[in-house]
């Protein structure tokens, strides 16, 4: 951050100062590199490690039939077999539930912010309370939802009320990177646009959302990243069940998350250590072909807008 | 505060009207641009909601002449009422967590921003909120100190220095890396990373320990929050990389080029024209991140040690301790009375105020340290073009 | 281009891989125990089997028990799900008292007093219960270790109050006096103790205090709690403190036995003040929940432990968990299920699988009584 706080605006006219000694000024080009270099390799020794450790305990389970298409029923710490199937399940159903409420609100709030609102005082309120929600933390989010969902409307824990308080982190995520997708396409396009006689909606919708749809994918992954790693909301909002429950209104569900939470205190016994290793595995898997999917997407969705 | 857009339209070119009517799909007679940006503005002063802003359309139309498009006043009612959804959502989590929380702050015997104490519940209720206060911020302010560096490293490593063949892949894996859970960030934390931490703690104790900060007890004790610093700053690289990256991007091609066209190296280009560009968008993404830090519940959870209540104040990052989120998850299974509750909730609250802050300090910062950031877009890439050609 | 063809291939893939997993049908594993091949899938004694989900949670300290005899129950009663969260005893509680489960598994009895003069845990199980009394029917005896890390140390003899001035924080090295008295020719290191505790409430914390407040001559300051009131460093659940201590050098803590023996820490063995140190096995546990004293009345089955015990061979640091479950009001599926699990629990096949994984099965005298209360549920 501070590099960047020290940075001379770059028109203020010193900062393109190019006829300064060559060798200083090359000297500081090399320091630069040698030091971006640098943070990649400090950053990617112990990402790569992370995800060393995953891979190497997790994937021989994945290798298994039964792992993608069996639950953790009758299945105890000490013994090994069984799958990952209706955590696998849980997983997705709550995560879509949570996407197709916020994403919506999101991409709308966005275009609000960067389209209608700019500079407005309900711009800068709506503005406000995404920095507000942006520092909710999930375990206050999912007591909210518990004091709503099941202390005033008196229902039952189930995998919908994860699914609403994961709405409350996914918002702003999503937001955020959208509106500063938005706001990086260039007016040049809008103004275009309108000259053509293009409604205002119609450039937004067929010019300013496509343009930046490679980045709002990218915050839309981000938000489901964090949302189906969330570990909180589900140990208060939901029970675990090892068996397979697809429905998101009614009884205990399921969830990686919770699987790797129930496990992980057994590390020191081998079957339950290659589970918690192979969830974990299994959670980063889903969201990389989610991610990809999205890309795919992304991709024909460009092309058709050309 | 400069005028909005469109209220001057001198700027702006206006085409020959017969052949924009021809381009127009069903809506017969072209929308004027100052019509239009005016309506956008009047829409915003309003309060948002779907009928104030017909209403407003249908006025503007009055005086226009022509009728608007439908799609145009439903797509702007749409994102009108989104805003709204955002703001009553979070008035209503305040309301309802700031009434669950009155209570018990009304029967607190202690300070509850000065107290170190935490016996919430019971006859005579004391808790307060000076340690995790202190424990939160600066594990995460060490957090960002290590990640936000690195993260604009990797990020400009990967738009602007790695070869293409390198850069794609490493971004997949970054992104990959934003995928893992975080309660397998704190197992691996816990397991494999902290033991080799532990010469690093006991270095830098021993060369530093006159400072109270970086003194350490007795012990091998490696489930401190100088271990958690580092992990969270592990697990929120990967988030502030992935944003600043693609603002990073999205840099124009003639800002890059221009500056390069002029001899500058390949610093002084990213210096000049990545930078300033994606300034807003990093600190968004730092934010991000610290709100990611600020409210990490389960890895910490899983690495830090809780010092006992018996023992005096370790003010030393290579001490125990409890954030927020911690102290709450680790006692959410026993939420059993509604005093109790209000008290984590009242720290809760605490939580999201500080990260408010800090995070309006940071625009703040960033209003003032680049002139351009808060005007509309004309014209701060007005200024770069200006800076570039100059 | 070859990466980008790679990456659509792998994308194609993917998609379809994840298509497949959405509409492929999962199913439940076979059941392990291949003993029984002629059962099959097919529920057997279909008589006491009904069908359904029973909902649990609570005591941390039981998970491994009841995991194991839901395991074997599913080999009995193919159509019944039973999923146990095990959150804490208090939370269990809460949980059963918010009707979000229909039984809950605890670490201590409800209690029938609140000492901040609120509604106390039995009357509120009786409301949620539709104004009948909830059974506490104690079901696992889970003995508590005192687990350390010290290299060249196999055996470790504690007493009471010994134990108690460790975890107090007044014994503060290894070769302390007091400790080299109880163990004579051992080495003992002069590095500091580091204690680890319970950071959350815990029923563990709870017996384990009791005992030091009782066995301790005065030694334990602090009142019996959840809350941990001694010195060290707390970790969070079970595993936190097991796996603190197996990390860490010249460490001391207490935790259920089995995590104990999982992660292969030293456990202390302990004088009672009979004379010989009592090493923690099955039988010495036993023998001290023998000593154990009813508490309440009736159906109502909660013990009261002597921790003081001074009997020769009894290991007097034990926990014995209660599954709390309505004795009416439940709707008649639920009840069916309820008494149907409860009783596999209590009976003699439930019990006989608990040893193997270093619990205590109940005493037969207790499990009569048990299994007659279960029946009793209406």
């Amino acid at each position: 951050m501070t590099a960047i706080v020290e940075n001379k605006p770059a028109y203020d006219g010193k900062a393109l100062d190019l006829t300064g000694r060559s060798g200083a000024r090359a000297f500081k080009n090399t320091l630069a590199t040698v030091l971006i270099v640098l943070a990649f390799v400090i950053a990617i020794i112990p990402l790569v490690w992370i995800l060393w450790t995953v891979i190497s305990k997790g994937y021989h389970l994945l290798l298994n039939a039964e792992w993608w298409s069996q639950s953790q029923r009758g299945i105890t710490v000490r013994r090994e077999g069984g799958g990952a199937y209706h955590a696998i399940m849980g997983t997705l159903i709550m995560a879509l539930i949570t996407a197709a409420i916020a994403v919506p609100i999101a991409i709308l709030g966005a275009v609000y912010l960067v389209e209608y609102g700019k500079g407005t005082k309900v711009a800068r309120a709506v503005s406000f309370m995404i920095d507000i929600l942006t520092g909710v933390p999930s375990i206050v989010a999912a007591l909210f939802i518990y004091a709503v969902w099941i202390t005033v409307f008196g229902f039952n824990r189930v995998g919908f009320a994860v699914s609403l308080s994961l709405v409350l982190l996914m918002l702003p995520v999503v937001l955020r990177s959208t509106e500063e997708m938005l706001k990086l396409v260039p007016d040049e396009l809008r103004e275009a646009s309108y000259a053509l006689g293009v409604p205002k909606w119609k450039t937004i919708l067929k010019v300013v959302v496509p343009t930046a749809f490679g980045g709002i994918i990218t915050g839309v992954m981000l938000g489901l990243a964090r949302v189906m790693g969330e570990t909180a909301p589900l140990l208060i909002l939901v029970g675990y069940s090892k068996n397979i429950n697809l429905n998101p209104f009614e009884g205990f569900m399921g969830a990686l998350p919770t699987m790797i939470n129930q496990d992980r205190t057994e590390l020191a016994l081998q079957p339950a250590a290659d589970r918690v290793w192979a969830a974990a595995l299994t959670l980063i898997l889903l969201v990389l072909a989610l991610n990809l999917l999205a890309r795919l997407v992304a991709r024909f969705s460009t092309i058709k807008s050309k | 505060m400069s005028s909005p857009d469109g209220t001057e339209p001198p700027g702006r070119p206006a085409g020959p009207e017969p052949k924009i009517e021809d381009l127009v799909d069903e809506t017969g007679p072209a929308l004027r641009f100052d019509a239009l940006a005016e309506e956008t503005d009047d829409d915003g002063r309003r309060t948002g909601g779907t009928a104030v802003a017909t209403k407003d359309d249908s006025k503007k139309e009055l005086a226009l002449g022509p009728v608007g498009h439908l799609g145009d006043r439903l797509f702007s009612g749409l994102a009108h009422g989104s805003g709204a959804v955002v703001i009553l959502i979070v008035a209503f989590v305040g309301v309802f967590l700031l009434a669950l929380a009155i209570p018990a702050l009304a029967d607190n015997n202690s300070n509850f921003l000065f107290s170190r104490v935490w016996e919430p519940g019971g006859a005579e209720p004391r808790f307060g909120i000076a340690a995790l206060f202190y424990t939160t911020l600066i594990s995460s302010v060490i957090a960002m100190v290590i990640a936000v560096p690195i993260a604009i490293g990797v990020a400009l490593f990967v738009t602007y220095y790695a070869p293409r063949r390198i850069a794609t892949p490493v971004a997949h894996a970054v992104d990959l890396l934003a995928a893992v859970p975080s309660i397998v960030y704190g197992l691996w934390g816990a397991l494999f990373f902290a033991p080799i931490l532990l010469p690093v703690i006991n270095g830098l104790s021993s060369a530093l320990g006159w400072i109270p900060v970086f003194d350490k007890a007795p012990g091998d004790n490696v489930g401190v929050i100088f271990t958690v610093s580092v992990v969270l700053a592990i697990m929120i690289l990967p988030v502030v990389t992935a944003i600043s990256r693609e603002i990073f991007a999205q840099t124009p091609i003639s800002h890059r080029e221009g500056a390069l066209a002029l001899g500058a190296t390949r610093w002084e280009m990213v210096r000049m024209a990545v930078l300033p560009y994606g300034r807003s968008g990093v600190v968004s993404a730092s934010m991000l991140g610290l709100g990611r830090a600020l409210g990490e519940t389960v890895a910490v959870m899983i690495i830090l040690t809780v010092p006992n209540g018996n023992d005096p104040w370790d003010p030393s990052i290579f001490a125990g301790g409890e954030t927020f989120a911690s102290k709450i998850a680790n006692n959410a299974a026993e939420f059993d009375s509604p005093e109790k509750t209000g008290a984590f909730i009242a720290a809760g609250l605490v939580l999201f105020v500080v990260t408010f802050l800090v995070n309006s300090a940071a625009r703040l910062i960033v209003a003032r340290s680049a002139p351009g950031a808060k005007r509309p877009r004309r014209n701060r890439r007005a200024g770069a073009t200006e800076g570039a050609s100059a | 281009m070859s990466v980008n063809r790679l990456l659509r291939v792998g994308t194609v893939a993917v998609a379809s891989l994840g298509v497949l997993a959405l509409s492929a049908c999962g199913s439940d594993p076979e059941p392990s125990g291949s003993s029984n091949p002629s059962s099959g899938s097919s529920s057997t004694g279909a008589a006491d089997c009904p069908q359904g989900t029973l909902n649990a949670e609570g005591s941390s300290a039981q998970k491994n028990a009841i995991e194991e005899v839901i395991s074997k129950y599913n080999e009995k009663c193919a159509d019944v799900s039973v999923n146990y969260n095990a959150t804490g005893s208090g939370a269990g509680i809460k949980q059963f008292n918010a009707n979000q489960v229909d039984f809950a598994g605890s670490d201590s009895a409800l209690k029938t007093e609140n000492k901040d003069g609120g509604e106390t845990e039995a009357a509120a199980a009786a409301k949620r219960c539709q104004t009948n009394p909830a059974l506490n029917l104690p079901m696992v005896i889970g003995p508590v270790a005192i687990a350390y890390n010290v290299d060249g140390l196999p055996k470790l003899v504690l007493d009471g109050a010994t134990a108690a001035k460790i975890f107090q924080g007044d014994i503060k090295t290894w070769n302390d006096p007091a400790i080299a008295k109880l163990n004579t020719g051992a080495t003992l290191p002069s590095t500091p103790i580091s204690v680890f505790f319970r950071s959350d409430e815990s029923g563990t914390t709870e017996n384990f205090t009791k005992y030091l407040a009782a066995a301790g001559a005065g030694a334990w300051k602090g009142e019996p709690a959840k809350k941990w009131t001694g010195t060290g460093a707390g970790k969070e659940k079970s595993a936190g403190v097991a796996e603190g201590v197996k990390s860490t050098k010249n460490s001391i803590t207490y935790v259920e036995w089995s995590y104990a023996v999982d992660n292969k820490l030293g456990v202390a063995q302990i004088d009672n003040g009979s004379g010989a140190p009592v090493e923690l096995t099955a039988e010495s546990a036993g023998k001290a929940l023998a000593a154990a004293k009813p508490a309440g009345t009736g159906a109502d089955l909660a013990l009261k432990l002597d921790y003081a015990t001074k009997e020769a061979g009894a290991y007097p640091i034990i926990l014995v968990t209660y599954e709390i479950a309505c004795s009416k009001g439940l709707p008649a599926e639920k009840t069916a299920l309820v008494k149907s699990f409860l009783s596999y629990f209590a009976g003699k096949d439930g019990q006989a699988s608990l040893t193997e994984l270093n619990y205590a099965p109940l005493p037969e005298e207790i499990r009569t009584k048990v299994d007659a209360a279960i029946q009793s549920i209406s």
